[in-house]
């Protein structure tokens, strides 16, 4: 038997324990490196490690091959810990071509482990990649445990009885390299074994294929001696639950699926193709079984406004975009804010402006969800903080919407969107209740009458006998809802859509401090970069600072208890994927004296940056 | 009781409680007149009447009927609506918008909504002019058209709005004129009675900044030689002497002959609501401008394709359950 299974096999390699590893792989956008990626992720949360993992791919679908531009990447972080981030430097980089390697090079860690594809270094990827000189013979690398395989040639060998074209079995050395490093890490390659059978089961000369190809990569690992050690990551103490893996973009379409359910509502999601939000809209396409209407419209602004008249009609309208999409629906958000219906509006951020950067991750549209529209338009505006929180958040922003029938937005973005880590199931019982209550009773109605704890105006079905009335983006007549261009009116109008905004200030939870409730320094973020935040509090708390963390996923309205918790501390730093829009909001808002520290790349912030900022100030 | 078997409402149940703010002599008050005649006529009840309207003096619309209304945005009522039919597809959801809502800022959601065939009757008032911003030329101007934003007449050649409709496979495409009182009614019912989204373009005259604005086929001594009135089924014969009529010539053009002599009614066109090559032909005929029904065909329903995937996936996949989808994939229990 040519593949005997590896894991009855023991070699007897020295292992060595590690606390956790960040392994990235890298190569051409055509390379499967994300699906490469996604499975050794997968194999390590059944082993019980946490994870955190950052896709980096180009915006172009098929970049010329070879090239910098094309180049693919993922990475992952699992660990025998609670990890907040996908890690700073790869321990570990994988490359398949030359562009991959010199766009990667600088980030992996020296003396780390560089595992090559020697197949891909031929003259022309040289030259397109910008190499004058072959640098896995110059002895450039000399810093690094360098493993060069040839596995496209290896991966062909493997699979010749199959007699495929040579082209398309080399194309399964992505899993020749998985193999191998499934191998290098102790990975089971079970599940990959039987994700390759579901994936590709209508081509079954591709199911054979890259199943040899990677047991031929976990048996090169073994039999071959370019590598003296194995490491061992244990599983990590995780709260007991059950888990699974989830994207941010899944898990915030699972969180509007649970909210339709326990509202008993039809979800409506009217959305127009962008990245990187469009996989909200693939998500719930295939949800149609539970009732969900997806509805791809042909502007972004016909999507929010279809959500718009589908929460006229009693269902629970959702739109989800990115910063140029949601410029583009700011006027329809804003005729929501004036008609009081409830709406959800998800902001899957980008890097901008304009069209920006695509692909990449920033957090720079805090400002276009507050005052991004015409007048005083004031909604709630939440914000996850990491993959799995998008499924609660995209929950509590339902809620609110329904409580207070209100536009609400959601800022997710991009390394959230595409990011995985292990999501605890929740029990559909134990998530809070949405109760929703349709007005049917004509006695004494009137549309915009209010009710006195929330300020909402009732929620009515068209359909409903003796309810009927009028809504539109003309000001209102308080209680009537008749058309009104008193000038008292409109600033009672304008008064009152605000306090009922300012009134869900109460559904805030006591603001969560990671570390001590007064200190030296605070350090207060806003989504995605939650994790890289995290680590670094630790990390110095660790070495004796004093350094604590707050973290809002609400920003409009901001937490009660928020100024108080600023006071108490002698520094505070912002750390942003932007220029300092939190920034300017806590110093106008509270009148402290924060410190702004700025990324703007279209990466995530490592632990190491935020690090640094933190002791600057704290030296200063 | 009506025929229909409804309860027996009258004009002036579908009457708000709002003063009408439209202009004196607009040709508003003549629509508005005659939906709320024939909505109850049609056995409808208010509730299950919506009225979604964009922006500009026919968008008013909503605020003077009493059923459901929604006045919402420049451009955007056809998307609005279109959730909402969607969603709710056992109302009965009316679009009224005009030349500059429905053919400029709203052009998109329009021709998305028509060629999606979406249930919505959508009334296009085409005054031909921007009325609420006080006069600028429309997408339906003439070329030449003097306005306060073309001083020296517009450059633009303008949208022909049955052609347009044609042009994106409406289901059903009509065009009444508002003084054409029973012939407007007659084309409200139409609209109503289609199966699937019906597209009304109403001829209609703004006396302060477009007066006569379709003088020719609205002057009681030009119109019956100005108007072709479209009927299935009857051949195309107009004038005030019924002596004019539409022949359809060798090359395949219409022409216009005069009846009498070797010239009979045996040689003149029969209108077919179904044969859209002759639509096509008639949204280009100017001198008669024809009324009536252009075509009507029927096409599935986006609402009930919509409805009916949703049906399908509950039966071959079951009604959804939460908690196996909050379990699919790979997942593990940490104890």
């Amino acid at each position: 038997m040519p593949c005997p299974d590896p894991v009855d096999t023991d070699a007897g390699r020295p292992r060595q324990l590690l606390e956790g590893v960040v392994i990235r792989f890298a190569g051409d956008s055509g390379d499967g490196i994300q699906l490469t990626g996604t499975q050794f992720s997968a194999e390590s949360v059944l082993l019980g490690n946490d994870i955190g993992t950052l896709p980096d791919y180009p915006a172009e679908i098929r970049a010329p091959a070879g090239t910098l531009a094309g180049v693919s990447g993922f990475q992952l972080h699992f660990s025998s810990r609670e990890i907040d981030t996908p890690g700073d430097h790869p321990d570990a980089l994988v490359v398949m071509n030359p562009a991959a390697l010199k766009v990667n090079l600088a980030d992996l860690k020296p003396g780390g482990i560089l595992l090559v594809d020697r197949s891909g270094f031929d003259p022309t990827n040289l030259r397109k990649a910008g190499y004058s000189a072959n640098p896995l013979e110059d002895g450039s690398l000399e810093g690094y445990q360098l493993a060069v395989v040839d596995m496209a040639g290896l991966t062909v060998k493997a699979v010749k009885e199959l007699r495929l074209s040579s082209r398309i079995a080399a194309r399964c050395k992505n899993f020749f390299a998985l193999g191998l490093c499934a191998w290098l890490y102790q990975r089971p390659i079970e599940s990959t074994l039987s994700w390759i059978r579901e994936r590709f089961t209508e081509t079954p000369e591709l199911v054979e294929a890259n199943s040899r190809a990677l047991k031929a990569g976990y048996h090169f690992g073994e039999t071959t001696e370019m590598f003296a050690v194995q490491y061992e990551v244990k599983p990590a103490r995780i709260p007991p639950g059950t888990y699974r893996t989830l994207t941010g973009n899944s898990a915030l379409a699972l969180g509007l699926v649970a909210a339709a359910r326990q509202s008993g509502l039809p979800l409506f999601l009217g959305s127009y193709p962008i990245t990187p939000a469009s996989d909200i809209l693939h998500e719930l396409a295939g949800l149609k079984n539970f009732g969900v209407f997806t509805f791809q419209a042909e502007d972004e602004i016909a999507g929010v406004c279809a959500a718009l008249g589908a929460a006229f009609g009693g269902a629970l309208g959702v739109t989800a975009s990115s910063g140029p999409g949601i410029a583009l629906k700011q006027e329809a958000i804003n005729l929501a804010v004036m008609v009081e219906l409830p709406l959800v509006i998800c902001n899957v951020e980008r890097g901008g402006p304009s069209t920006g950067l695509p692909t990449k991750t920033e957090q720079a549209d805090l400002y276009q969800a507050l005052f991004g529209r015409n007048s005083d338009s004031p909604l709630p505006v939440l914000a996850a903080a990491t993959p799995s929180d998008c499924f609660a958040m995209a929950y509590e922003a339902s809620r609110i919407a329904i409580k207070y029938m209100t536009p609400v937005i959601l800022l997710t973005d991009g390394y959230l969107a595409n990011g995985a880590e292990p999501w605890r199931i929740p029990r559909l019982a134990d998530l809070p209740e949405i109760p929703v209550r349709f007005r049917t009773d004509p006695t004494d109605f009137f549309p915009y009458q209010r009710d006195p704890e929330t300020l909402a105006r009732p929620w009515v079905r068209p359909g409903t006998p003796g309810l009927e009335h009028r809504i539109g983006g003309i000001e209102k007549e308080d209680v009537t809802g008749v058309i009104s261009y008193t000038p008292e009116n409109h600033e009672r109008m304008t008064r009152l859509r605000a306090a009922k905004v300012a009134g869900v200030s109460r559904e805030i939870p006591p603001t969560a401090i990671r570390g001590d409730r007064a200190g030296d320094l605070l350090i207060v973020g806003w989504g995605s970069s939650y994790g890289a935040i995290a680590a670094a509090v630790d990390e110095m708390r660790a070495g004796g600072a004093s350094v604590s963390q707050v973290h809002l996923r609400y920003l409009h309205p901001l937490p009660p208890d928020l100024g108080g918790i600023l006071r108490r501390f002698t520094s505070v730093l912002v750390p942003e994927m932007n220029t300092g829009q939190l920034l300017t909001i806590l110093r106008a808002r509270y009148l402290v004296d924060a410190t702004g520290l700025h990324k703007i790349q279209g990466q995530p912030f490592k632990v190491r940056e935020i690090v640094e900022g933190a002791r600057r100030l704290l030296e200063a | 009781m009506n025929e229909r078997g409804a309860p027996a409402l009258t004009r002036k149940d579908f009457a708000s409680d709002q003063d009408v703010r439209w202009c004196p002599g607009c040709g508003d008050y003549a629509i508005l007149a005659q939906v709320q005649r024939v909505l109850p006529e049609l056995g409808l009840s208010r509730e299950q009447c919506v009225f979604v309207s964009g922006i500009g003096c026919s968008s008013r619309f909503p605020y003077y009927m009493n059923t459901y209304g929604f006045h919402t945005i420049h451009g955007r009522a056809p998307a609005v609506a279109t959730g909402l039919k969607i969603t709710r597809p056992e109302l009965s959801v009316f679009v009224v918008t005009g030349d500059g809502d429905g053919l400029s800022i709203g052009g998109n959601h329009l021709i998305h909504a028509l060629r999606r065939n979406v249930g919505l009757k959508i009334l296009l008032f085409n005054n031909r002019i921007y009325g609420l911003t006080k006069g600028q030329c429309s997408p339906t101007s003439e070329t030449g058209k003097i306005t306060k934003s073309t001083p020296m007449g517009s450059v633009d050649y303008p949208f022909n709005p049955i052609a347009v409709a044609m042009g994106v496979d409406a289901s059903f495409v009509a065009r009444s004129i508002d003084l054409e009182v029973g012939h407007l009614q007659e084309m409200l019912r139409r609209a109503h009675d289609h199966p699937g989204g019906a597209f009304l373009e109403i001829l209609q005259n703004c006396p302060v900044f477009n007066d006569g604005a379709w003088a020719p086929l609205t002057d009681r001594e030009t119109k019956e030689d100005a108007l072709l009135r479209l009927a299935h089924g009857q051949p195309m014969i107009f004038g005030v002497s019924r002596d004019k009529g539409i022949r359809r010539d060798a090359d395949g053009r219409l022409a216009v002959v005069a009846l009498g002599g070797e010239t009979t009614e045996a040689d003149l066109l029969v209108h077919d609501e179904g044969d859209r090559t002759l639509a096509y032909q008639l949204a280009h005929l100017e001198t008669p401008r024809p009324i009536g029904v252009f075509h009507a065909e029927r096409r599935p329903r986006y609402e009930e394709s919509v409805a009916a995937q949703i049906e399908t996936a509950r039966e071959t996949q079951g009604e959804g359950d939460i908690e196996r989808l909050f379990h699919r994939g790979e997942v593990w229990t940490v104890s």
